[in-house]
Formats: C-alpha cells, structure tokens, sequence
C-alpha cells in the first residue's frame, strides 16, 4: 500500500482530472477525489463510473466550494479524513487540485517524502510579516467576519465590512491561536493531520474559521503550527499568481520550462494543453531525477508578466497602454538631447556632434518648412514621415515615436524660437530629456544674412519674444529636463567647458578631454549688429552683454582657431 | 466560484489598477443608453435585409467561438482565410454577402461550419454593415466569444503560435474581461501593388509581408472611451495632406457577446462603453492583438475602382478617392524604414501588442 494518499478536489475537467487520478494510481497513491456539489449528478455518475475500476480511488461526501468560503475547507476535510481511515498506510496526505499535473515520477515524490517522514509541507506566515496583503483585508481576514459571498454579493460584503470597522467589531482568536497564511496546497504528515481533525477543540475552530475570509489559505496553515514538529513553509505544488490573485495557467509551450522546474506537481494546467499532459502522463522516465524543486526561471517568466501588466514598458503609447498624463512612468523611453542654439554659433555642428558622441543627430526636428531628420533623410526608424503636417498633428506622439523607434541608440535634435514650439512643454517636463540652451544665438543667424534691416528688425523682435517665453518654460518648476542655460556671451567665454560637461552626460563614448571643438561662426561686427537693433529701439537681451567694437564678449580675447584644451 | 478557479494568497497584493469607468454623469449614461437601444432597434429593423442562404446555426454549440463576417467579391480570399481561422479555432463562421457575383455564394454552399446571408441592400446605410451583424450576433452569438473580422484581415494574438484562440478566450474568462483589441496593420508587398498576382488558396502575407512598425498618433475619444489610433502607409502614403483624415486603426474584434452589446462604427467601438477600455490607463500593459490587414494586393486596384463607383464607404468614400489619386502613380508603400513581419513576437518587441499579464 501506498504511503502517499492524494486528496483531489475537483470541479471542471472532469476528463483531465480522471487522467491524473489514474497516474497517481498506478504509481500505487491512493486518492480520494472530491467533487464540487455544483458539479450536476449526471456528469458525477458518469465520472465516478469511470474510475469504478479503480479500488483506491474513493470518492468523498461532496461540498458547495465556492472561492473564499468554508466549502472548501469542509472538503478538504472530509476527504482527508476518509484518506486516514480509509488507507491506514499513508503517512503523507497531498492535497492537490483537478487541474494539477505532476511533473516527476511519482515514485520520486515518494521516495523524497519516505525520506522526511516527520516534515509538514505547508506554506504558513504570520499575517504581519508576509508582504501580500498590503492595503487589503489581511489581519481582518481573521479578525472581522465575512458571512456574505464576495463574489455574488459583492455590495453587502463590502458593506458589512465597513459596518464592522466602523463599530470597531473585532473577532476575538479561539484559545489565543496565531492566525497564519500560506498557499492551499499542502502536504501534510498523517500525525499532524489527524491531530487537526480529531482536535477536541474542534468545533470551536471550525466556528470561527467558517467566518473568515479565505479560510482555505489559513485554517490548516494557522492549525498545523499547533501540531507540526517540524513545518517546512514551502508547497511542493509549483503555483503562480498574477496581479489579480488569478493562478497563471500553464500551457503547451511551457513544456520545457516545466522540465526543468524539478517541481512535482504543478497547477493549473490548461485543460487543453494535450502536450503537457502527454508528455508528464505517459512518460515513465521522467527527464527530472532526484533535484530539489527550483522555480526560478517560471518564476521570473510569471513576475516579468505581472510587471508588464503593472508597471508597462515606459515611453510606450499603444493600443492596449495609453496612460494618463503623470501615469507614464517615462514620458519617453530612452535619453535625449535637446541642442538650442548651438547650431547658430557653429558651422556644422550636427557633424561634429555626431563624430564626437556618435549618436543619431538631427537637425531641427520641429522646423515649419520640414522635419530635418538626420542626413537629410525623408524618412526615419519605425516608418516615421518628415510631413510636418504629421508632425503636427500629434508632436507629442511624433517625439515618444521617434524616441521609441530608435531605441538604444541615442537621438539628438537642434530646437530654437524658429520652430513649431508645441513640444516644448513635452520634453520640458521629460527626466529623459537632456535640454542645452545657448540663449539669443538665433540672433546669428541674421546677423549673416543679407536682408533689409527692417525685416531683422521684426525677426529679431519675434524670435526673442518666443525663446523669452520659451526660457520661462524651462525655468518653471514643473520642468524634469536636465535643462542648462547659458547666454550666448556666457557660453563664447569659454566654450569648451560647457560642451565637454554636456558630452560627459551624453556618455557614449569613453570619458576623453575633447581635442577638437566645433568651429564657431565668425562674430565680427555682431556687437554692432546688436546695437544697431538697439538703436532701432529693440533690445536684444537674451545673448548677454557684447561690446559694440570687437563683437566679443566683455573679456574680450582674440580668437583662437581651432581650439585646443587640456 | 469554485475551489479551482480564482484568486488566491496574494489576492490583495495587487497594486491598485485602477478600473475607472469613462467617468460620466448620468444624463450622458442616459443618452449612451438610448444610442445603445437605437443600434439594437435599427439592426433587428435592417436584418429584415437578410435572406438566409444557408443556415447551420442549429450546429453551434455552447461555448463555441464564432466569426462573423460581412463581404462582397471576396471569394478569392475566401480558402487561406478559412483555412486560417479553423486552423486558429474558430467553429462556426457567420457570412453576410453583400451582392457578391463572383460566386461566393456557391463557393461556401455545403460547408457545415458556414452559414450564409444574402443581401443586395445598401452597405451604407446599414452602417456600413455593422447592422447587418449586430443582429446576427444578437440572435447567435448570445454568451459566445465572437471574432468580427474583415475578409482581408488575420487576427493575430499573444502566443498564437502555439495555442488555440479557445487558450486566449478562456484566459480572458478567468480574468474577467469582456473585450479584446486588434488594432489594424496594414501590410504591404515591397514595390508597386500590383506586381505579384495573387492566387486563391495563398496566405496573402507572403506577398504583403511588409508593415510600419512606429508611425501612429493615439487620441483618447472621451465620448465613448475608446482609442483613436491614426498612421501606418494609409496615413503616410494617401493622406499626406490630411493626417486627420486617415483611417482609423483601433479596433475591438473579439467580445464574448451578450445580446444588450451593439458595435457602434465598424469594430472600432462599442456600447456599453465599458467594452471599450481595453487599455490601461495607469502605465500598465493589458493584453492585446493585431488584424494583419492584407488589403494591398493586386485585386486592389479594380476593388477600389469599384468601391468609388458604389460610393458605399465610410465619409464619402474619402480613403477611396484618396486612393484612386495615388493609384494612378502606381505607388510603391513600401520604404527603407518599412519592418518585414515574422510573428507575433515581433510586434510585442515592437510595442503594436503586448502580452500584458499573460505569460
């Protein structure tokens, strides 16, 4: 006779439950398998009648079970006592369920438990030190009472529950017991089984246990810390839950992680999923021998899904993930660089850029006329047009694409008061996004241009007047960015500096000094440039201060072409 | 439920997602509510439209999954998108012909799994064929999952690969959700449209098998909570001069339905509005699909011609005069930047579907 007994409670898949009861009876388990009441006679019959060949299968007296109530505790009971009285030889009980599937050779699982003959498999924790229930119902799972079904009567249990804090009605433990959780599944010695089950006290259990929520994962975890010498607080049931407290379901292709879990039994199996059933059924040779359980990698599989399901993958807008603003967790997917200015005060410096940090660099992604993609491209990563009607018709959607699209390689684009200015709120408020600003280089552009002055004039005014406003939005104390601002006077001072710390940030490259610096545009005459708009009576005041003969800054120095620092 | 079925342990583990409702008051409640009866009342009117061809609904089963389908001179499709979608599970087909006179009708004569409606009335003004379905859903897809498709489009979902649609469906039972997206990418061949005939029988991905993989504008529609998701070559290639007019691509396929739901505008949306939030709102990912929309073979060319001679689309036949403008340039949709498909895990990686919590 066997020394393992498995007590099967079962409610669908009938056929499938059948199949694993033959399996643990041919391996010389005797199993007793309870039925849910809900299961109709006629389905019971035929499914009773189909094991009859079968002396060590028993079938139990049968229980409504339905989730978070007492039924199942009753059934599990009531099957467990049959399985002790019924096969004196068991010296293990297992408790499983009708969608479990063993995975090892039964005989493995005997002989791992002949091995710990005194050893309780049962997961048992006291309430304040398991991380599971935060928020929720978890020392009021015990200490409050639950006599209407969450699941049917959904508004009068939520009700109550709020009825009894209110009143501050507080359930008082039987004999002082320690509530403890764990996992349904167990694995339990004869010994301290039936001390649960012939305990004088209980009645008095049994009472208070009916009014608790969940009891199935507390009255024989809390129960057996009273009898068991020696509890290990694991299941030998592999088990996974979502976010929802809904068991994953294992299906075909997990074969292989199965495989290899060294597990014995695993729930719930996807009624469908003949392979699996297949492959761990008819196999006699199992691939697993003699391995403790080791879950790890379903393990990491089951909490990646459940993260994916919480948290998304950030700088991600798509169909089944559109957060609300603030909800993002990354506005965008990946770093980027903001450059305004720069490419005024230098010649080519998207070549530059793109030698020193080898990153993707564009030009003014926000430009009226067209989007400047890098390398005069029409199109970029993920399909993306250079129609600024695109564009504009969502600018947030085209950066978070455009970010997304390229990701792991780093993107950087020139902005200044010429542009589409919608997006700058976006990337204003981005932590991904890193902003440079040389303030008032817009003006260089126009200083080499041939044009009537008058028409400067008005360019000047316009562009200062929406790189001001612009500049207010960087400062503002909702920005994220890191955002840094020079004047453009501040910045010739001493160029090297500021472009070696933002080139350190951008880090693709290994930490070097720069040896070549991007070569400035030539500022001759720019002072009187300035003051002769002045003298126009419009102040340029966004570049700082330029003395009107050398059209350098202040501290003023001959200029040194190309630089070289050490 | 049952001592198998739910939630366990870490039951008041989960982080607080949030299932707010589109949070409206209840005049608007009110009003949705009565656009809902309208629907109803106006499919049950419009499927006086219907002539029964072939009925073998009496053949479906409870729990069956079910396709319905509405068409006109498709029968080219018809044995790759059979084959595709038993292959996948489905057990019962339901198919409006819409006039068809290439012989759609005798094609799908004696197939036990089909059953047919015929009707010569106008696709425009039965909603552009959602009455015609939603009654026939009403009257047979009571308490069923039921995929609505368009011929030219193959459903595609997490891990389709190796398990059934039933695996995906059950799934969605034990988590309780009702609805299920698929948004519509379009598929390309690489060069000019027409330059590989397509033949009867053959999975149209080999010839269309290329897609935009990062091109779309989402915009949330605060009336019915559903996704409003623009793009892809459509958008890129007909509409440059109008993005706002292009096609919409959100779309809701798979619902197990009840005979109170209604489809509002094609599968983009539906009443109750509940069904429509198949997003997460607050960061996280719920589980969705694709529709591989296979329009671009060479049998375009004379569809569309035909389509702008019907007038029977969506605003006027906009997306066909669009076409036609192009059309006549012959354009190749494909660019450097177009993504080759391989499978679903693709698109996951690409982030047009997501797993969500399924693994």
């Amino acid at each position: 006779m066997g020394t393992v007994g498995i007590v099967m409670l079962v409610h669908t898949a009938l056929g499938r439950a059948e199949q694993v009861a033959r399996h643990w009876a041919a391996a010389g388990c005797p199993v007793v398998i309870h039925v849910d009441r809900k299961v109709d006679r006629a389905t019971f019959t035929a499914f009773r009648t189909a094991l009859a060949d079968l002396p060590d299968v028993r079938f139990s007296s049968r229980h409504r079970c339905e989730w978070g109530t007492w039924g199942i505790v009753a059934a599990s009971q009531s099957a467990s006592e049959m399985m002790l009285s019924d096969f004196p030889d068991v010296r293990h009980v297992y408790l499983s369920s009708g969608s479990c599937l063993p995975l090892r050779p039964v005989q493995d699982l005997i002989d791992y438990l002949a091995d710990r003959p005194r050893t309780d498999f049962i997961e048992s924790a006291t309430t304040p030190d398991v991380p599971w229930t935060v928020g929720g119902l978890d020392e009021e799972r015990f200490t409050l009472s639950f006599p209407f079904s969450w699941k049917r009567h959904r508004q009068l249990f939520d009700r109550w529950v709020r009825i009894q804090r209110k009143l501050g009605l507080k359930r008082k433990m039987p004999n002082g017991i320690v509530p403890h959780m764990g996992s349904q599944w167990w694995c339990l010695t004869r010994q301290t089984l039936s001390a649960i089950l012939e305990d004088p006290d209980r009645d008095l259990y049994d009472r208070f246990f009916k009014r608790v929520w969940i009891p199935d994962e507390s009255y024989f975890q809390t129960l057996a810390r009273l009898y068991s010498s020696n509890i290990e607080s694991r299941s030998l049931t592999l088990s996974k839950f979502d976010f929802q407290g809904k068991p994953h379901i294992f299906y075909d292709d997990h074969l292989q992680l199965l495989r290899r879990s060294d597990c014995f039994v695993a729930r719930k199996i996807w009624p469908h999923a003949d392979r699996l059933y297949e492959a761990f059924l008819t196999d006699p040779a199992g691939t697993m021998k003699g391995a403790e359980p080791n879950p790890g990698k379903i393990d990491r599989i089951f909490a990646k899904a459940v993260d994916r399901r919480t948290r998304g993958r950030p700088g991600l807008y798509m169909q089944s993930r559109f957060p609300h603003e603030g909800w993002e967790n990354g506005v965008t997917s990946g770093q980027y660089s903001v450059f305004e200015g720069f490419s005024d005060l230098f010649e080519d410096f998207e070549g530059w850029l793109t030698k020193v940090t080898g990153t993707r660099v564009h030009g003014h992604l926000f430009a009226t006329e067209r989007v400047e993609f890098a390398e005069g491209q029409t199109v970029m990563n993920g399909a993306l047009s250079d129609s600024t009607l695109h564009r504009d018709y969502n600018p947030q959607a085209f950066l978070t694409s455009l970010i997304w699209n390229a990701r792991g390689e780093r993107q950087c684009f020139q902005f200044g008061p010429g542009d589409a200015q919608d997006i700058d709120w976006i990337f204003a408020k981005d932590p991904n996004a890193q902003v440079s600003v040389i303030s008032g280089a817009w003006a260089v552009p126009l200083f080499k241009s041939n044009r009537n002055f008058a028409d400067l004039r008005k360019e000047a005014a316009q562009l200062q007047k929406i790189e001001a406003e612009h500049l207010k939005v960087l400062r503002s104390p909702y920005a994220k960015a890191r955002i840094r601002i020079w004047t453009m006077a501040e910045f010739i001072e001493n160029p090297m500096e500021p472009l070696q710390t933002i080139i350190d940030e951008i880090g693709n490259r290994s930490r070097r000094r720069l040896t070549e610096a991007p070569k400035m545009a030539d500022l001759t005459g720019f002072g009187q440039f300035l003051q002769n708009l002045k003298n126009q009576g419009m102040h340029p005041y966004l570049m700082g201060d330029f003395a009107v003969e050398r059209g350098l800054s202040k501290g003023d120095r001959p200029k040194r072409k190309p630089y070289l620092v050490r | 439920m049952s001592p198998d079925g739910m939630g366990r342990l870490y039951y008041e583990s989960a982080p607080p997602i949030k299932e707010v409702g589109v949070g409206l008051g209840l005049w608007d409640s009110y009003r949705m509510r009565l656009r809902r009866k309208r629907r109803i009342i106006r499919a049950v009117r419009k499927s006086r439209e219907l002539t029964p061809v072939q009925d073998n609904t009496n053949r479906i089963r409870r729990g069956d999954i079910l396709l319905v389908c509405t068409m006109r001179n498709e029968q080219i499709r018809l044995p790759y998108f059979l084959q595709y979608y038993r292959d996948m599970g489905i057990n019962h087909f339901l198919f409006v012909d819409n006039g068809s006179t290439d012989g759609t009708v005798p094609y799908l004569t004696g197939m036990p799994d089909v059953s047919v409606w015929y009707t010569n009335a106008s696709y425009k003004r039965a909603t552009f064929g959602v009455d015609w379905m939603n009654y026939l859903k009403r009257k047979y897809a009571h308490g069923h999952w039921v995929l609505v498709v368009d011929p030219d489009e193959f459903f595609i979902y997490p891990f389709c690969d190796t398990r059934p649609i039933r695996g995906l469906t059950d799934w969605l039972d034990n988590s309780s959700i009702r609805s299920f997206s698929a948004m519509l990418l379009d598929m390309y061949p690489k060069g000019p449209i027409d330059q590989q005939p397509y033949r009867a029988g053959q999975d149209p991905l080999e010839i269309a098998n290329w897609f935009d993989s990062g091109n779309y504008t989402i915009k949330r529609n605060w009336k019915f909570g559903n996704l409003w998701i623009q793009g892809g070559p459509r958008s890129r290639v007909f509409f440059t001069d109008a993005p706002e007019k292009a096609p919409a691509l959100n779309k809701i396929p798979l619902v197990k339905w009840d005979r109170k739901y209604a489809y509002e505008s094609s599968t983009h949306m539906l009443l109750p509005r509940g069904l429509n939030l198949v997003y997460d709102e607050w960061g996280g990912e719920k589980a969705s699909g694709a529709l591989l929309h296979t329009k671009f073979l060479d049998t375009f060319h004379a569809k569309a011609e035909e389509e702008l001679q019907r007038k029977q689309h969506y605003s006027a036949s906009v997306e066909y005069v669009a076409y036609a403008e192009s059309l006549n340039d012959n354009p190749d949709l494909w660019c450097k930047w177009s993504e080759k498909y391989i499978n679903w895990r693709q698109l996951e990686i690409l982030g047009l579907m997501s797993k969500g919590n399924w693994a």
